[in-house]
């Protein structure tokens, strides 16, 4: 088997002087949908943070397409490859949609699908609608589709995609989902945070379960949705 | 009629310039949230070096426009410089340490300047091809004027487009809301920055190059532009392009026709107009809320280190103090007694700092304030020295009380802005007013009565008032009103939610800092025997910004000890050169890069690691 798209391994992180990781290991193969679970305050926004270099953190394995990442600033790790669609979006909301489409552009990247905005505004037909309206003038919805569609622009092999589920009506997380199940038909591999566990379930092919930053159980979803005490031990709340 | 409208087209010039400077602080603004003290010296050096290029190649338009874009270009390349070499590194800094460490490049900068070329004003010659005026309404208007008004308007269309139709423009919009998410979508912010910098500071040069057909070039263009510079960014907003443009305009028209009305307090209507500006529309006339400063409270990870031991070495060293004059000459006690004046200087200005949050770029003005009112009460009224001494403390005070009111309104970098408005107001008045004040030519001969005339009698008594005035401060650091205080600086929503009334503990503090502020001014007046309008303007309240930041903002006794160290630098070693102010300029750098906890901080960091 050939080595996995991105490894973690003894993965610890600071927020200040407060520890919130220690010892976080993980693997996302090619193509494959790796969802990371935990109740709330677990670390799963932590661990993808970190990932990314937007947290202090060390770690003895921190591997992506065979390129070491521990020392690199989060703006060399999204050029590598990795794209990071945060939580609370963040919008740059005095940009228009099309603008903060062009501040996540970069140029296109052997083995990893390529995106124009007029390839995201198919993807996500509501984008198009606005294309020239502000980012203050959204709904969440149309916002979490934005974000993710800004960050395809740096036109990443892997996603970190935080709590996508989170706050959005149902039939807009039904269109997340089948956002996410597109994506990884196009070949890109992602690491999702998720609470909801209908949502993990509807995507990803294996789980990561954490609690208070420490890594607790991993196996394929299947196996997750059949194991009741795993869940009742680490997610149900 | 006609002269009306000339006085408003001259006004529309001055408007230019100030626009071309201001816009590009704050741009930087928008972008780094760090105001940038020493933008006023890329419009002075950009002048000097417009000047030496117009006089070489200046003689044909070709030869006057190059050289101005010349001038520009390399501003733009040591703005840059700076960025890589200083600012780069006070991104994640209290704005204390910001402002600090920008003015110490102002002090270095005028240094370095006058060393290049000398200290003599310079004039440049004109523009050829505008040298003539034209007749407007039958009065004459410089034609170069004309241009200047022209330039205005064209810039900030350039600027516009530059922000609103390139990739480069996207992306600084960007970073100025999400430095973060920028950087994770893969774009290098210190590339963006230095950018930025670039900018900001050829503009500052492009405006101090196009002055020199206009006005003589000299060594104090850079402060006044900046102050003017702060209040323009201030009013139209922080980070703000057009409000900028707006500003300007307002500001320029209030210095044309202010000059007509009231010739004598112009400094005073810009610095007033900006206070009440910032009373009604709290964020500028085209600022957002979102778009104010956080303010970093000065780096709160360990509480006040308090208490007992402070008290302790205190009274120790208090018998030492007083018998000092037993074995100290006069020239010993002349120091001794300026440092127990300038500790009282600091601790004041620590309240406010170390335990408010409130970092006030305007302290002087209390200061002197209770200088110039000891100076008055003798030279007007006669008073005897303890009179002239209670009145000090009280005009402080009462200043304080009015400024005060508008200053704790806002904070951070705004109150830092606001206070600094304020003590310019206080300088010009007392600058201005000739007939009571004598303008740049002080008060002289307020000298001690003869019973405290003797060097050590007069350092017994300050030793003895400024010693009860810091035992008062230090009562209130540790009594419930410290405490409030502190609330309020850490955590101002927590503390209102808990009944504390945050914006009253801030006045109080304003007014006790600067009653005793005004104390130390007074004494300081009977000491030096004479006062000047030096003693109100921003480099003193620099230099008590610098005591209290060489002691360290979080420990009670720090400014005690950056009092010491501080005169004793100024007095042994500053006073030997005459590059005082690239000394004081790299001290400051130098403690803002490596020391930001100060001495005591240091020490007790060292102390505690073994």
């Amino acid at each position: 088997m050939s080595e996995a798209l991105l490894t973690v391994d003894g993965l610890q992180a600071w927020y200040g002087r407060a520890h919130i990781l220690d010892g976080i290991a993980l693997t996302v193969g090619h193509g494959e949908v790796v969802a990371l679970m935990g109740r709330n305050g677990a670390g799963k926004t932590t661990t993808l943070k970190a990932i990314m270099g937007l947290v202090e953190r060390r770690a003895t394995t921190l591997r992506f397409d065979r390129r070491e990442l521990s020392a690199l600033p989060a703006h060399r790790i999204a050029r590598l490859g990795v794209g990071y669609v945060p939580e609370d979006r963040r919008i740059f909301a005095d940009l228009t949609v099309e603008e903060n489409l062009e501040v996540g552009r970069q140029p296109p990247r052997p083995g990893a699908p390529s995106w124009t905005p007029e390839k995201l505004f198919a993807l996500f037909p509501n984008l198009a609608e606005m294309r020239g309206r502000r980012g203050t003038r959204m709904s969440g919805g149309e916002q979490q589709m934005l974000t993710l569609a800004r960050t395809l622009m740096g036109n990443p092999s892997l996603l970190l995609l935080d709590e996508p589920s989170e706050g959005l009506a149902p039939l807009i997380v039904r269109q997340m989902a089948d956002a996410v199940r597109r994506l990884k038909a196009e070949g890109l591999s992602v690491l999702l945070s998720e609470q909801s566990l209908s949502f993990a379930s509807a995507v990803a092919d294996r789980a990561c379960v954490i609690e208070t930053g420490r890594l607790r159980w991993t196996g394929t979803m299947t196996e997750l949705m059949t194991d009741n005490g795993v869940r009742a031990a680490y997610l149900a709340v | 009629m006609s002269f009306l409208l000339v006085q408003a087209l001259s006004g529309l010039a001055t408007a230019a310039t100030l626009f071309l400077v201001s816009s590009g602080l704050t741009i930087v603004f928008g972008v780094t949230r760090i105001v940038n003290f020493a933008h006023g010296s890329f419009y002075m050096v950009g002048a000097y070096a417009g000047w030496s290029l117009i006089e070489r190649f200046g003689g044909t338009p070709a030869g006057f426009w190059g050289s101005v874009a010349a001038a520009a270009l390399a501003m733009g390349v040591l703005g840059a410089a700076m960025e890589i070499g200083l600012l780069r590194r006070l991104y994640r800094s209290p704005e204390l340490f910001q402002l600090l460490g920008t003015f110490g490049v102002v002090l270095v900068v005028q240094d370095l300047t006058a060393w290049a070329w000398g200290p003599e004003d310079l004039l440049g010659r004109r523009a050829p091809g505008l040298k003539g005026s034209i007749d407007i309404l039958d009065q004459p208007f410089p034609l170069y004027d004309l241009v200047l008004i022209g330039l205005g308007p064209l810039v900030l269309g350039l600027l516009w487009l530059l922000f609103n139709r390139t990739r480069w423009g996207t992306l600084v919009r960007a970073a100025t809301q999400d430095r973060e998410m920028t950087s994770a979508l893969g774009v290098d912010p210190a590339r963006l920055f230095t950018g930025v910098l670039f900018l900001g500071c050829a503009l500052a040069g492009l405006g101090g190059a196009l002055q020199v057909p206009r006005e003589s070039v000299t060594l104090q263009m850079d402060m006044a532009i900046v102050v003017e510079a702060f209040v323009v960014v201030v009013v139209g907003g922080m980070g703000s392009l057009t409000g900028a443009f707006l500003a300007s305009l307002l500001i320029g028209q209030l210095q044309a026709f202010g000059i007509l009305v009231f010739p004598q307090i112009t400094l005073v209507l810009v610095f007033l107009f900006m206070a009440v500006v910032l009373v009604l529309r709290p964020h500028g006339l085209l600022g957002r809320p979102d778009e104010a400063p956080p303010t970093a409270p000065a780096t709160v990870t360990v509480p006040l280190l308090a208490g007992r031991h402070a008290g302790t070495w205190a009274l120790a060293l208090l018998p030492v103090l007083a018998a000092a004059p037993l074995v100290a000459g006069d020239y010993a006690l002349i120091l001794l007694t300026e440092v127990v004046i300038l500790a009282l200087f600091a601790a004041s200005l620590h309240l406010l700092i170390g335990l408010g949050g409130l970092v006030s770029f305007g302290h002087a003005a209390w200061f002197g304030l209770g200088a110039y009112g000891s100076a008055l009460l003798v030279r007007h009224l006669d008073a005897p020295m303890p009179l002239a001494l209670a009145g000090a403390p009280v005009l402080a005070g009462l200043g304080a009380l009015v400024a005060g009111w508008f200053c704790v309104r806002r904070s951070g970098l705004y109150f830092a802005m606001l206070t600094l408005a304020f003590a310019q107001i206080v300088w010009s008045i007392v600058f201005q007013w000739y007939a009571v004040t004598g303008g740049d030519n002080g008060i002289l001969g307020v000298w001690p009565p003869g019973w405290a005339a003797g060097k050590a009698t007069y350092y017994w008594l300050t030793l003895a008032l400024c010693g009860g005035a810091l035992w008062l401060l230090y009562r209130a650091a540790f009594a419930p009103f410290g405490y409030a205080l502190r609330a309020g600086r850490d955590s101002g929503l927590r503390a209102e939610s808990v009944g504390i009334d945050v914006r009253r503990f801030q006045w109080m503090a304003f007014v006790l800092a600067g009653a005793a502020a005004g104390l130390a001014g007074g004494l300081y007046a009977f000491a030096k025997g004479s006062v000047f309008p030096t003693l109100l303007a921003v480099p003193q309240s620099v230099d008590a910004l610098v005591m209290v930041l060489m002691g360290g903002i979080q420990t009670i006794t720090g400014p005690l000890a950056g009092a010491v160290v501080f005169h004793l630098l100024e007095s042994e070693v500053m006073s030997l050169t005459d590059w005082w102010r690239l000394v004081l300029g790299l001290i400051i750098v130098a403690l803002v890069l490596v020391f930001p906890k100060g001495i005591v901080g240091f020490l007790s960091g060292i102390r505690s690691r073994t």
